[in-house]
């Protein structure tokens, strides 16, 4: 019998980069106004993936004006023209919805560094979350 | 032939280049070997019976092996299913395929909804049940039933709790999303009655 699960992993996109949640990404949008199409950009901090095969989706955060703004895309969607890996984060979550309570500085996710670099004083980058929940 | 049977695999999404997502269901269909035409009398079709899968010889009995050797099959199927020929009926042991579907045509899809055993009248019914609060206990009740002495009696068809789904349905006019003539598959827009592995009849509308 052919499996469902073969068949859920087909149309996946591999030119995307590898990102998890925590990560800063831009992603360019494609949009379509009549019958022009322009490229759109939504950077921000990836607070979550979900669903496996085809249907994976990840969901962007950024604060726009002032104002949280929460997107969520399909992974395997081709009006994803391209996504960039911006920065690293060094979060201990696959889901990061307290960033909703979090405003200003609070919010701010500490960069990841690899192993060989974190030999100096780390925590330069600041704040981390710890010390700020009001 | 515009009939096969199939088995549910379950459901995914597919993306069009424009980026829309359709739901499909995944349905694993034939390849069908027709076991028997009947003829349908005058001025009525012929009735041609579909087998699918292949039944262990210790699972069928002597008179199905029998039946199915007639059209030339070395096992009995596991499955046999008739349906109307609307064209010319193909002879037996002819093999019906995905291959007599495509993309973009209306199909129906019968098959046995999952089972949801004895359920109230909220789920079985779309009863409005009582309110929630204000001293309130009769919560997901049916209510009154009918009037009293005069009839005296509840009135035939009153919906009543009891026993839900597993009976056959049927889906009509579902798109064929796509056709996988290789493994066989068939990808229908929407849901379809019964579980991940249920056996379904797709038939093309019209039928």
């Amino acid at each position: 019998m052919e499996r469902l699960a073969t068949v859920r992993l087909e149309g996946r996109r591999t030119d995307l980069p590898d990102f998890r949640a925590g990560d800063t990404i831009k992603v360019m949008v494609r949009v379509r106004e009549g019958d022009k199409e322009r490229l759109q950009a939504f950077e921000g901090v990836c607070v979550g993936r979900r669903g496996g095969g085809v249907s994976e989706t990840f969901r962007v955060r950024k604060v726009s004006a002032g104002v949280g703004v929460e997107r969520i895309f399909p992974l395997h969607s081709p009006g994803i023209a391209s996504v960039e890996l911006v920065r690293r984060g060094n979060v201990r979550r696959a889901k990061l919805y307290y960033l909703r309570s979090l405003a200003g500085k609070a919010g701010r996710i500490r960069e990841k560094r690899d192993a060989v670099q974190e030999a100096g004083p780390a925590g330069a980058a600041g704040g981390g979350k710890e010390p700020a929940q009001v | 032939m515009d009939a096969i049977i199939g088995r549910k695999l379950g459901m995914t999404q597919l993306f069009a280049e424009d980026g829309t997502l359709t739901p499909v269901t995944v349905i694993e269909a034939g390849p069908c070997p027709v076991v028997q035409v009947r003829s349908g009398g005058e001025g009525r079709p012929a009735r041609v019976q579909l087998g699918f899968g292949t039944a262990k010889a210790s699972r069928s009995t002597k008179a199905e092996r029998g039946h199915a050797a007639k059209a030339g099959l070395q096992a009995a199927p596991r499955v046999l299913r008739e349906f109307a020929a609307r064209g010319e009926a193909p002879a037996p042991g002819t093999l019906v395929t995905v291959a007599d579907f495509a993309a973009g045509q209306r199909v129906k899809v019968t098959g046995v909804s999952k089972g949801r055993g004895f359920q109230g009248v909220v789920h079985r019914h779309h009863f409005g049940g009582g309110p929630a609060s204000h001293g309130n206990t009769r919560f997901r009740k049916p209510g009154s039933v009918g009037p009293g002495t005069d009839p005296s009696r509840v009135i035939k068809g009153k919906r009543m709790p009891g026993h839900m789904g597993a009976e056959r349905c049927t889906e009509i006019n579902l798109l064929v999303a796509k056709v996988d003539g290789e493994r066989n598959l068939l990808y229908v827009r929407g849901a379809v009655p019964g579980p991940m592995r249920g056996i379904v009849t797709v038939a093309k509308e019209g039928a």
